[in-house]
């Protein structure tokens, strides 16, 4: 064996090749419990602009507190809680399905203060006009304050998501076998840590850029919704 | 009533021990966002230039590091290029030449987005007024660009604070860290230790990161 710096310095694809499926698996692994953590905050973050939305008491109580909760504290910290620290008071959770839920309890939160600007931006006066034109409340809500609110939190949801993806990389850490799982590991077996890295980069790239260019094409396009803007 | 493992905290110096990791953590974050607020100034002062060269490469930065999970960029330092040029980085210091990097990309397109935001006929009234090109940012845009940017960059103190935790997974022995040792050391006397530190770790982090959300807050409305 050489120097191990040299050996370093020369890009080995055959360990590339034979890698390449391992963070392939890792690489759905990944997009699973992302999308499955996306979609549920979805609707946590729909239930909770609602319920702000529409003054709901109590529970309007109670989703400023979580949002503000949530929001405040890192996504590792509530994995950590979640998977070694409700166990203990009797509440089971699996790797993968803590990592869901971890992703959807910080991911609700945004997804909430994203659709609540959208909601928000939108001018009572809106309401007022519709209601005494003769639209129900619903018929209101359906085509004159949604349009709009949608529109105006599309950036802020689209950005969401790209964060929530990007947050999963921690959960290397409650030992589910994504990405930065597979990168860490084979460093540590093989020492082929400019490889590893490599294929990390590339397959985050090819998670994370089209989601980005989806975004900023959306973006453009929702630009032309909005009136007198 | 199951036992919550709180009793372990009180044990010795373990909360002093918790609240000095928490402590490396909050260092680790003020000192990189001591360094990426004048330079996220620079460089989004930069991006409005008209020259498309500096306004290709800041991009072209700017997205690099947005794209990639910071816990990747982590691991690119600390791992990647002690690797490839042989040099011996700390997690220390890998976590904020990190921290630096990412932070800087992101006030300066905070920087550049309060720049563009101010209209161009607040320049042009200037000029009419008679002010000079100095007298222009001295008086008009800069009094706006700052009251729009400052809470926004007090935001990025908190989500510094918040990624910090990440530096757990390159070995430096912050807050998360602590508290996983001084689980291990009590397992045999309190089971449930994981529950009540863990707990603990996540109010810390909420008590340092609350208030400076409620701040940026509360500046938002009250400027706008």
């Amino acid at each position: 064996m050489g120097n191990p710096e040299k050996e370093g310095s020369v890009t080995d694809w055959a360990f590339i090749r034979e890698y390449l499926p391992m963070y392939q698996e890792a690489a759905i692994l990944t997009v699973r419990i992302g999308f499955l953590g996306i979609a549920i905050s979805i609707v946590v973050g729909l239930l909770c602009s609602a319920a702000q939305y529409f003054k709901v008491p109590v529970l309007r109580a109670i989703v400023a507190v979580y949002v503000e909760f949530s929001r405040n504290t890192p996504l590792l910290v509530q994995l950590f809680f979640i998977y070694y620290g409700l166990p203990k008071i009797g509440i089971p959770t699996d790797a993968e399905m803590c990592g869901v839920i971890g992703l959807a309890f910080l991911g609700g939160s945004y997804m909430a203060e994203a659709f609540r600007s959208g909601l928000e931006a939108i001018e009572p006066i809106q309401m007022e006009s519709s209601l005494s034109l003769g639209m129900t409340g619903a018929q209101a809500m359906r085509y004159v304050i949604l349009p709009q609110a949608v529109s105006i939190s599309v950036p802020a949801f689209m950005a969401n998501v790209i964060f929530l993806l990007k947050e999963t990389s921690v959960f290397s850490a409650i030992s589910l076998m994504d990405l930065m799982f597979t990168a860490k590991d084979l460093i540590g077996l093989y020492y082929k840590t400019t490889e590893s890295l490599f294929l990390l980069v590339v397959f985050y790239l090819l998670i994370l850029l089209p989601i980005s260019i989806l975004g900023s094409l959306l973006e453009r396009r929702l630009r032309y919704a909005g009136f007198g803007a | 009533m199951p036992d919550l493992g709180l009793e372990v905290l009180f044990k010795g110096k373990n909360m002093a021990r918790i609240l000095g990791g928490l402590g490396v953590a909050l260092q680790i974050s003020l000192v990189s966002v001591c360094i990426s607020i004048p330079l996220g100034i620079l460089l989004g002062a930069l991006m409005t230039w008209k020259n498309p060269v500096t306004k290709a490469i800041l991009r072209l930065y700017l997205e690099i590091i947005r794209i990639m999970p910071q816990m990747v960029l982590l691991f690119l330092v600390y791992f990647g290029t002690t690797r490839a040029f042989g040099w011996d980085l700390s997690g220390e210091a890998s976590a904020i030449i990190v921290f630096t990097l990412w932070g800087t990309a992101e006030m300066s397109d905070l920087v550049r987005g309060a720049l563009i935001s101010i209209p161009v006929h607040q320049y042009e009234s200037s000029a009419a007024l008679g002010l000079t090109k100095a007298q222009t940012y001295l008086y008009i845009i800069i009094p706006q660009t700052i009251r729009r940017l400052i809470p926004l960059s007090i935001n990025l103190i908190t989500r510094m604070i918040k990624t910090t935790s990440l530096i757990l997974m390159i070995g430096v022995v912050e807050v998360l860290k602590v508290a996983q040792q001084i689980i291990e050391a009590n397992r045999m006397a309190s089971p449930n230790a994981a529950f009540g530190v863990y707990l603990t770790v996540l109010v810390l982090y909420f008590i340092a990161c609350w208030p400076i959300s409620m701040l940026a807050k509360y500046l938002e409305k009250r400027w706008r």
